[in-house]
């Protein structure tokens, strides 16, 4: 099974040795090529140098036999876009997409999307934990 | 008419005070801090500042009313290509006109529904064209929704077409030869029109096979 992670930072890299740890053959994809280091030592996953917009870097990383593709760059509109070309130009069955604008987020997620909004986890984590810990006199 | 402009640079600018020189509402949103500054010393209240990506900001500048024009023209075609879908898809702008910085993410704006769009490179690229006669063929309009494009072929002397009647020569299907421009004038093609060195033809050829009316018309291209 083939996985391609778009942008390999904190995310990215993470999800990436987490899949490749579960069997999955994964291609990485950044910019910069030291983001590679954060791979670490051991990796035996592919690396592509390049834009996740620029549709030769795609297809270098394996994206038209990849089965699933996680987007995780800096950058929101780069995401989203990225994630529905892979939806839609390449039927990758599992495209999952970060978005840290929470509207956006549920504006996509809407249309059928599939997201992960850390800025929306962060608020209602901190929320829940607040609202767990009201006194129950104060309710 | 109500016309968002999205991003304040050249562009932007430009056409903002184009349209309301025209007698038209827009109101401009710029991110920059520097350049919100100047644009505001300028337009006033028509410039707002923010993320035009951001749903807030697009509420802001009234996108919900919705307008009848939305201009995506920031440096960034990621951000072209959300503000527009954004626009159209949630907010039921009819048109939105998008800025294609790359040329390479053409494709993505198509892909994604956005069919109005706008590249300076492509468009410098088509006048460079048609500046170099040995290229043989210039495209002048892409019909997206049809599928169709019209183009302009050079006829030279050893052209395979030249000297063969227009009825008589294999084109690609759904492709017709519309006009020969020669000696200054312009003659609608019949079939009976014979092609003729130096003649400047007008055609009109499903988009993706303009290669083969090249081919058809003057031959195997030549090798730069």
């Amino acid at each position: 099974m083939n996985a391609v992670v778009i942008g390999c930072g904190r995310v990215g890299s993470a999800v990436a040795r987490g899949l490749a740890a579960d069997g999955w053959d994964v291609t990485v994809v950044d910019e910069a090529e030291d983001a590679l280091s954060r791979l670490g030592p051991s990796w035996r996953g592919g690396f592509v140098v390049g834009h996740g917009m620029d549709v030769t870097v795609l297809e270098r990383a394996g994206v038209p036999d990849a089965e699933a593709a996680v987007v995780a760059t800096d950058g929101d509109n780069t995401n989203i876009v990225i994630g529905q070309v892979l939806q839609q130009r390449y039927g990758v069955a599992t495209v999952v997409v970060r978005i840290l604008d929470p509207a956006r987020a549920k504006l996509y997620s809407d249309r059928g999307m599939s997201i992960v909004c850390p800025t929306q986890t962060a608020i209602s984590g901190l929320l829940e934990t607040v609202r767990a810990a009201k006194p129950a006199s104060a309710a | 008419m109500y016309a968002v402009v999205a991003g304040g640079g050249k562009v932007g600018s430009n056409v903002t005070r184009s349209l309301l020189q025209l007698g038209h509402e827009v109101t401009m949103i710029e991110q920059r801090p520097d350049r919100f500054a100047r644009l505001e010393e300028e337009f006033g209240p028509v410039v707002i500042r923010g993320d035009a990506t951001e749903i807030a900001v697009l509420e802001r500048a009234g996108i919900a009313r919705p307008p009848e024009l939305l201009l995506a023209v920031t440096g960034d075609d990621e951000d072209n290509l959300v503000i527009s879908q954004i626009a159209k898809e949630t907010y039921g702008v009819r048109k939105a006109i998008a800025r294609v910085n790359d040329p390479r993410n053409q494709q993505h704006f198509d892909l994604l529904g956005i069919t109005q769009t706008v590249c300076a490179t492509t468009s410098i690229l088509g006048l460079v064209e048609h500046e170099v006669p040995e290229h043989g063929l210039v495209s002048l309009l892409e019909l997206q929704k049809e599928g169709l494009a019209v183009v302009e072929v050079q006829v030279e002397g050893g052209s395979p077409a030249a000297g063969k009647k227009a009825g008589g020569l294999s084109l690609p299907a759904g492709s017709r030869l519309i006009s020969v421009w020669r000696q200054g004038r312009t003659e609608l093609v019949e079939p009976s029109t014979v092609v003729r060195p130096g003649d400047q033809v007008l055609a009109v050829v499903p988009t993706g096979e303009t290669a083969d009316l090249r081919r058809a018309l003057l031959g195997a291209p030549k090798q730069a």
